[in-house]
């Protein structure tokens, strides 16, 4: 028996969603009073895990698995499982872990739950929260199977650091060409930008910024708070920014600490998907705007007067407390 | 080509979310409900499948006959032919399982599922639908072109997209991006008048262990008034010392 968590990395770099479900493991395992167990593939940082209560790391180091490919990771990630007779298994909501999660679930004969957003209210039987009606509601969900699978949502437990020993074995899961009936032949991504899935901050325009034009003002507060860009549902569908910024609830959900909301006047499709934001601050010139109900802060006032000052006073402030 | 794409029945986007039972069961109490939007960004994808090269599209949803409204808009949006298997669903393995015993005897090219649906979000059925017919997969996918049996495929990942190529049969997990907000379409008249003349087979379930259960639902806590800031000094003190975020 043990807690198994998968590690997700980027180019070998820890994710920090994978850091926080290592924190979460951690929890569970002392709940349950067991180890916790991580797997990495192809990591370069293993040994980053101890500080988050990692007892052991299975470290595969496979060049097959260079490329992501849900099949292979999954069946990477139950030959660990197996190996460690784990009885609950960790996944992050990132989107490649959102892939591997039912695949393994299948594979493995246990019971899955998504958007998991708090450690267990009971062991036995084991019941935990997760978010439903895009986050309109929470569902105390019980699983019923010997092995369960939890699938993390970012930012919601927070890295916590614990001691342990972190000790490292190469594992070396089979794989078989069947898993790789999916090829990758090209990637399209902004390395130098914050994802909206990684993010701590999210800085967000609607239709109030009259056009694409003036997202120069979103960009630049989002660089001053090292935030991820995001837009509303009517921005993307008018092609003023790409679909992948498109938060909401048929969009991306956001769960960062702060969510800035500028000239997005909070229709319910819109709340929903942010709604597991811990912080949200909107700048909208009319005060009568839904998103004042929804907010924690807010500013009455023209984005093009209120957003400029923000970015300068900002960088001030972050001149005094770096 | 054959294709079969999954429908859930979800409460309309814009519904208010109430419990009843003992904040056990879901309030369908003056709810309009629609089929899941990411349901219908693959339906309308399907749709350009049939109409440019061919395919056959038929629509399948897991459910009870309260369902068969949403169905019978999928038929009038263009779907040749719908099932449902008449149970209501319990979680997600139970629907996929439902789907798969459906999709074995159905021989379908190309499956189409939503990444998940907007009532449950679990994400898992179209993972676990590939798995169960051991299918290729391919999530959160944003573009689709299929020639013969090779797929071209784009996937959203964080902060970006990946191009991906595989072959039939392949299970989809469909999202905004498969087509634009602005190809969905809605049903004419004509489509409407056609759609009650096809076929629509009602199934009985296949026994499935459950492996989940839901046993309470609760609303988020009601929210605090907003503080609103004069200025914008007074927002970044706000901020730092009280929201402790910055």
């Amino acid at each position: 028996m043990s807690v198994l968590v998968y590690t997700e990395n980027e180019g070998g770099i820890l994710k920090k969603s994978a850091l926080e479900a290592a924190s979460y493991g951690r929890a569970i395992a002392d709940a349950m009073q067991t180890t916790l167990t991580a797997v990495s593939i192809n990591g370069s940082e293993n040994e980053k895990l101890a500080i988050y209560g990692v007892d052991a790391i299975l470290a595969i180091d496979a060049e097959q698995l260079n490329a992501f490919n849900t099949k292979a990771y999954a069946s990477a990630i139950k030959q660990a499982a197996q190996k460690d007779s784990a009885t609950v298994i960790i996944l992050s909501s990132s989107a490649d872990s959102k892939c591997i999660a039912p695949v393994l679930a299948i594979q493995l004969n246990a019971g899955y739950l998504s958007n998991v957003v708090a450690l267990p209210e009971s062991i036995t039987p084991f019941q935990v929260k997760r978010t439903a009606f895009t986050n309109k509601a929470f569902s105390i969900t019980e699983i019923t199977t010997d092995i369960k699978i939890i699938g993390l949502s970012n930012n919601a437990f927070g890295l916590k650091e614990s001691s342990a020993s972190g000790a490292v074995e190469a594992f070396s899961p089979t794989l078989d060409d069947h898993h790789f009936g999916v090829t990758i032949t090209a990637v399209d991504k902004a390395t130098d930008k914050v994802s909206i899935a990684d993010a701590e901050v999210v800085v967000s325009g609607g239709r109030g910024l009259k056009g694409p034009e003036h997202w120069g003002l979103i960009e630049d507060l989002a660089e001053v708070l090292g935030a991820a860009t995001a837009c509303s549902k009517p921005v993307s569908d008018m092609g003023w920014r790409p679909h992948g910024e498109h938060v909401g609830q048929t969009g991306k959900p956001v769960a960062s600490n702060l969510y800035i909301a500028i000239g997005i006047s909070g229709a319910i499709q819109h709340l929903a998907g942010i709604n597991s934001s811990k912080v949200k601050v909107v700048i909208n010139t009319d005060p009568e705007a839904p998103f004042f109900k929804a907010a924690d802060y807010g500013i009455v006032g023209d984005a093009f007067e209120v957003v400029p000052q923000l970015i300068e006073k900002l960088k001030e402030f972050k001149a005094n407390n770096a | 080509m054959k294709i079969l794409v999954c429908i859930s029945h979800v409460p309309d986007t814009t519904s208010k979310i109430n419990f009843i039972e003992g904040d056990t069961k879901f309030d369908t109490n003056g709810v309009q409900f629609v089929i899941n939007p990411n349901d219908e960004f693959g339906l309308t994808r399907a749709m350009w499948f049939k109409e440019k090269q061919g395919a056959s599209v038929e629509v399948i949803s897991v459910g009870g006959a309260e369902t068969e409204p949403t169905l019978r808009k999928a038929l009038a949006i263009g779907a040749d032919s719908a099932i449902r298997v008449d149970t209501d669903p319990i979680d997600g393995l139970f629907v996929a399982k439902q789907l798969a015993k459906v999709a074995k005897e159905g021989n379908y090219d190309l499956i189409i599922a939503g990444r998940e649906s907007i009532d449950y979000n679990g994400g898992m059925v179209p993972g676990m639908l590939a798995s169960l017919l051991d299918a290729n997969f391919v999530n959160t996918c944003i573009g689709l072109e299929i020639e013969g049996n090779t797929a071209t495929a784009i996937r959203e990942i964080d902060g970006g997209k990946e191009t991906l190529t595989t072959t039939t049969p392949l299970v989809i997990g469909g999202q905004k991006g498969l087509v634009a907000e602005s190809d969905l379409r809605i049903p004419n008249m004509r489509g409407i008048m056609m759609a009650r003349k096809k076929a629509l087979t009602v199934l009985t379930p296949e026994a499935v262990e459950v492996q989940t259960k839901s046993i309470a639902f609760q609303k988020p806590e009601p929210k605090g008034a907003v503080t609103l800031a004069t200025s914008v000094d007074e927002l970044i003190s706000l901020l730092h010392n009280e929201a402790k975020v910055i």
